[in-house]
């Protein structure tokens, strides 16, 4: 399959008060045409940032991009300067949101802020984004009647579904959404994730799926990679990493949630905490939450191992056991 | 950030207070006004020291002179030792500032606590009152008064104070309600604590930050409004130095002894200058979002 | 086993300039010693209110609350301070729910003050702030940190630990891990089920999770715009649901394996106002099942088996 993206040894700094914090360290990750990846880890694991780093969106300061590639159809997106990576966003990535309700504009109807959108991008005249416009809203969902309505006047899930036609109005190649439903009921949530499945596989968009949610990544992802502190730790297809589980996190992560299906007196979490960002074990990142840590992981940083095709994992103990799957 | 100390072992002590401390000795600006500010107190605390004559001792061979070696700032029209009179000047002008703000933040300060807590009917009342007091312009309220008053310090500092009661009460409601909101009131309630345990440990600690603020930002104002009054004749009366009054007086000889009026505006200027720079300094300092 | 805690039709009204928002709208169970009973519904189903309610953080409108027997419904201020030494909450906001100007061992310690336990000794009860720490899993050098040093689930902890300091029988726990990563989250709902079992604590564990509110309770009651829809034993619930909005509740949850998809259940539209209800079934506007008399009565809740309650006219 042909690769729309390919990150190389990203790496992405915060420096605050002589302190340096590594949130995205050396990071690497393809996704091929049409597939859509979901991105799991827990809060500060660098998710965000990975995202806001394709998008080149890093506030700056007090974010650096120290290193790495970011490659998209073909083209290093960290040496785009600021008006070709401008044409790029929006057009060809795009991004949706955790919060719908702070990413629209409370003063501006929804129709023409999806209008608006269309207008930055391509070249054509406000009848025809007008029109496009309300195509857009009732491909959400939403009826076109509602174009002229404000943002206060929808519920959560409704800006949501304004959001997404936002982010689709240009038919990106590339659609990152960060956290899309963690803000929506369980109910609303089920809604929109069956319109942003239904809309990719119309468009064939590629996707990036940015969440802490394992169970939404297995009902809309192919890819799944598991981050922590700033690194990938497991990567894999869905099948491979939920039912061939290899690095401790991840199987860590998996004992934490309770399940529906089977009773679990008790439940299996990780012990401790996230590594401060800014002070990272010099050895495996997650070596001092790990029940099975060893001399060599407190030292050295494991390199990524390909325990099976496609399957990745940033582990020493992999390795050791070979076929511990 | 902190959790890492927590984490690793190293618990570093920071209250809420010395992180604020410290990033107030970070900011430059507020560190000069903070120093100057303390020079100007110690210039009144010490004025019998410092002040080269008597504020009110006159010598009519040596009126309107200009700067010199003898009198570093010159003398006024009653030959009076211009220096002296702004060393002197500084206590009334302090005291007036530090007086009437800090009775404008109690009584405020309160009428705030009690709108924001208890809101309904009380919070109507109070606040379409402080509306009352605001709609009039407060340099204008304070002119009447204290015409209605009578000249002197202290309806001087009460003038003053209540034009700037409405402006304490609001900022103070504000927070409360805010505060009133938060999760940690209801579970102090959960424990069992009283109204007025809960006003004093949890609301009050919680709201002080932007009460200072505006106290620093509010006594510059406050020694402007002494001054104005003063310049109207409706604050302290001669021969009792006060930089307004100073300025006043030297109103007439303005366009041949400039000097006379430029040493007591320059006084003001800077106390107005430290009182902003340390007020902006504490705003930055105070606010947890800017916290590292 | 006895009844510690019993509701009957427990109503909250609250004024708003658009009418009366009926947040809790008739509400009755009953809760066992030692047992925990989970709330569920979506935002805006008054499962926040009704805990507020039952700890009288509220008043509440119409209905009756007994503890352990006792009518508690319009308590006396004086007897309202004492029995909040038997009922305790955990709130949900970790970031909100302690006063950022504290120290974590005067957190612990102000209920101790407050109801001068311990006759007022103060050694004793700095003691007794360090053994709850040491029970909720807080390191003791952390006694005189400040919460903006700790992160969300010590945080948690702290208030946890408040919530034990006077050494409740009951705690509303209103959604005490949505605010949690999932590893963290999992490390404090073990710990309030051995706290549980330690002391036979009964909790009533709001949340909109379906996974974490089976894991925890013995009961669970599903709540839709202020109404008790359907309320059964836990287990029974994820094996057999009569309401048409539990199907769809249940259904909507992602499940973390793969190909678990299961046949979801779409509902129409979203919530509705719960300013002046119209009167009939709450979910009726929604519901893919609604029949003429949805719309016209309310249903009651009717025990379809045994210990397992529905409130749907389609039973």
């Amino acid at each position: 399959m042909e690769n729309i993206l390919e990150i190389k040894d990203l790496t992405i700094q915060y420096r605050a008060d002589n302190r340096i914090v590594e949130a995205v360290n050396q990071l690497n990750l393809t996704l091929g045409k049409g597939e859509s990846l979901g991105l799991v880890g827990e809060t500060g694991a660098g998710k965000t940032t990975t995202a806001l780093g394709i998008m080149g969106l890093i506030p700056d300061p007090p974010g650096i991009v120290t290193g790495g590639e970011i490659i998209f159809e073909g083209e290093d997106l960290l040496k785009q300067n600021k008006k070709r990576m401008r044409s790029i966003r929006g057009k060809k990535i795009s991004m949706i949101f955790q919060d719908p309700m702070t990413s629209l504009n409370p003063v501006m109807t929804v129709g023409s802020q999806i209008a608006e959108s269309i207008r930055i991008h391509e070249r054509c005249s406000k009848a025809e984004a007008a029109t496009k416009a309300t195509e857009m809203l009732e491909l959400v969902g939403i009826p076109g009647e509602r174009y002229g309505e404000y943002p206060h006047q929808f519920s959560g899930g409704m800006k949501q579904r304004v959001v997404i036609a936002i982010a689709l109005s240009c038919n990106p190649e590339l659609l990152l959404a960060d956290e899309p439903t963690t803000a929506l009921d369980v109910t609303i949530q089920a809604q929109v994730l069956d319109l942003i499945v239904k809309l990719k596989k119309e468009k064939q968009t590629s996707m990036i799926l940015i969440t802490h949610d394992l169970g939404i990544v297995a009902e809309v992802c192919d890819k799944v990679a598991i981050m922590y502190a700033g690194e990938i730790v497991e990567y894999g297809s869905l099948e491979q990493i939920y039912n061939h589980t290899c690095h401790p996190y991840t199987k860590g992560l998996f004992g934490s949630i309770p399940d529906l299906d089977s009773h679990v007196k008790r439940l299996s979490p990780i012990p401790g905490l996230m590594p401060d960002p800014a002070d990272l074990p010099a050895g495996c990142s997650f070596c001092p939450r790990c029940t099975c840590a060893c001399e060599r992981c407190e030292s050295e940083n494991p390199q990524m191992i390909e325990v099976e095709t496609g399957h990745f994992v940033k582990c020493f103990q992999i390795g050791k056991e070979e076929e511990h799957v | 950030m902190q959790k890492a100390h927590a984490e690793t072992g190293k618990t570093v002590k920071t209250g809420f207070w010395r992180d604020a401390w410290h990033r107030l000795c970070k900011n430059k600006g507020a560190m000069l006004g903070l120093f100057l500010l303390l020079a100007l107190i110690l210039c009144a605390l010490f004025a019998g020291v410092l002040a080269p004559y008597p504020y009110d001792l006159q010598d009519y061979s040596h009126t309107f002179e200009g700067p010199s070696a003898l009198h570093l700032l010159g003398t006024d029209n009653f030959g009076r030792d211009i220096l002296s009179r702004i060393i002197y000047g500084a206590r009334i002008s302090l005291l007036v500032g530090f007086s009437s703000i800090i009775t404008a933040i109690i009584v405020g300060g309160l009428l705030g606590a009690i709108s924001g807590f208890y809101g309904g009917r009380v919070d109507n009342a109070l606040m379409r009152a402080m509306d009352i007091l605001m709609s009039i312009p407060g340099m204008l309220m304070a002119i009447s008064l204290a015409a209605a008053m009578g000249p002197g310090l202290a309806n001087m500092v009460i003038a003053i104070a209540i034009a700037d009661i409405p402006g304490y009460a609001r900022v103070v409601r504000s927070s409360v309600l805010t505060i009133k909101d938060q999760e940690y009131i209801e579970a102090a309630q959960c424990i069992g604590a009283s109204d007025s345990r809960i006003i004093l440990r949890h609301i009050i600690p919680n709201c002080i930050a932007p009460i200072i603020v505006q106290a620093t930002l509010g006594m510059a104002g406050a020694i402007l409004s002494a001054s104005s009054l003063s310049f109207l004749g409706l604050g302290i009366q001669p021969p009792t130095p006060e930089w307004g009054s100073m300025l006043s007086a030297a109103r007439q000889y303005i366009m041949n002894y400039p000097h006379m009026c430029i040493f007591p505006g320059v006084a003001i200027m800077i106390t107005i200058f430290a009182l902003n720079m340390l007020g902006d300094g504490l705003r930055d300092a105070l606010d947890p979002r800017l916290k590292n | 086993m006895s009844e510690l805690l019993r509701v009957e039709g427990l109503k909250k009204y609250f004024k708003t300039p658009k009418g009366q928002l009926h947040a809790v709208d008739g509400v009755s169970f009953s809760i066992e010693k030692g047992k925990t009973l989970g709330v569920v519904g979506e935002s805006g189903c008054g499962k926040s209110t009704l805990g507020r309610c039952i700890i009288h953080l509220l008043d509440t409108t119409d209905g009756k609350i007994f503890f352990e027997g006792k009518d508690i419904t319009n308590i006396r201020k004086e007897d309202l301070k004492e029995s909040r030494k038997d009922m305790q909450m955990i709130f949900q906001d970790p970031f909100s729910s302690i006063n950022p100007r504290m120290t974590v061992k005067s957190i612990i310690m102000e209920p101790m003050v407050i109801h001068n336990m311990y006759g007022g000794d103060k050694a004793k009860q700095e003691e007794k702030v360090l053994e709850i720490m040491d029970t909720v899993g807080l390191a003791r050098r952390l006694a005189d940190s400040y919460p903006h040093e700790l992160d969300g689930g010590r945080r948690q902890r702290i208030g946890i630990a408040r919530a034990l300091a006077l050494e409740p029988k009951f705690i509303v726990c209103d959604e005490p891990v949505s605010a949690l990563d999932v590893s963290i989250q999992a490390q404090i709902l073990n710990l309030m089920q051995d706290l549980q079992e330690e002391r036979g604590l009964t909790y009533i564990f709001i949340t909109h999770d379906m996974s974490v509110v089976k894991h925890i309770s013995d009961d669970i009651c599903v709540m839709y715009l202020g109404t008790l829809v359907e309320k059964c034993p836990a287990d029974k619930l994820f094996e057999k649901q009569f309401h048409p909005y539990t199907e769809a509740l249940l259904s909507a949850i992602p499940v973390a394996k793969v190909g678990a998809r299961r046949e979801r259940i779409l509902l129409k539209g979203e919530i509705t106002s719960p300013i002046n209800p119209e009167p009939g079934c709450r979910f009726a506007p929604r519901c893919l099942r609604a029949k003429p008399e949805c719309f016209r009565k309310q249903p009651e809740l009717k025990e379809l088996e045994p210990e397992h309650f529905v409130a749907c006219h389609l039973y």
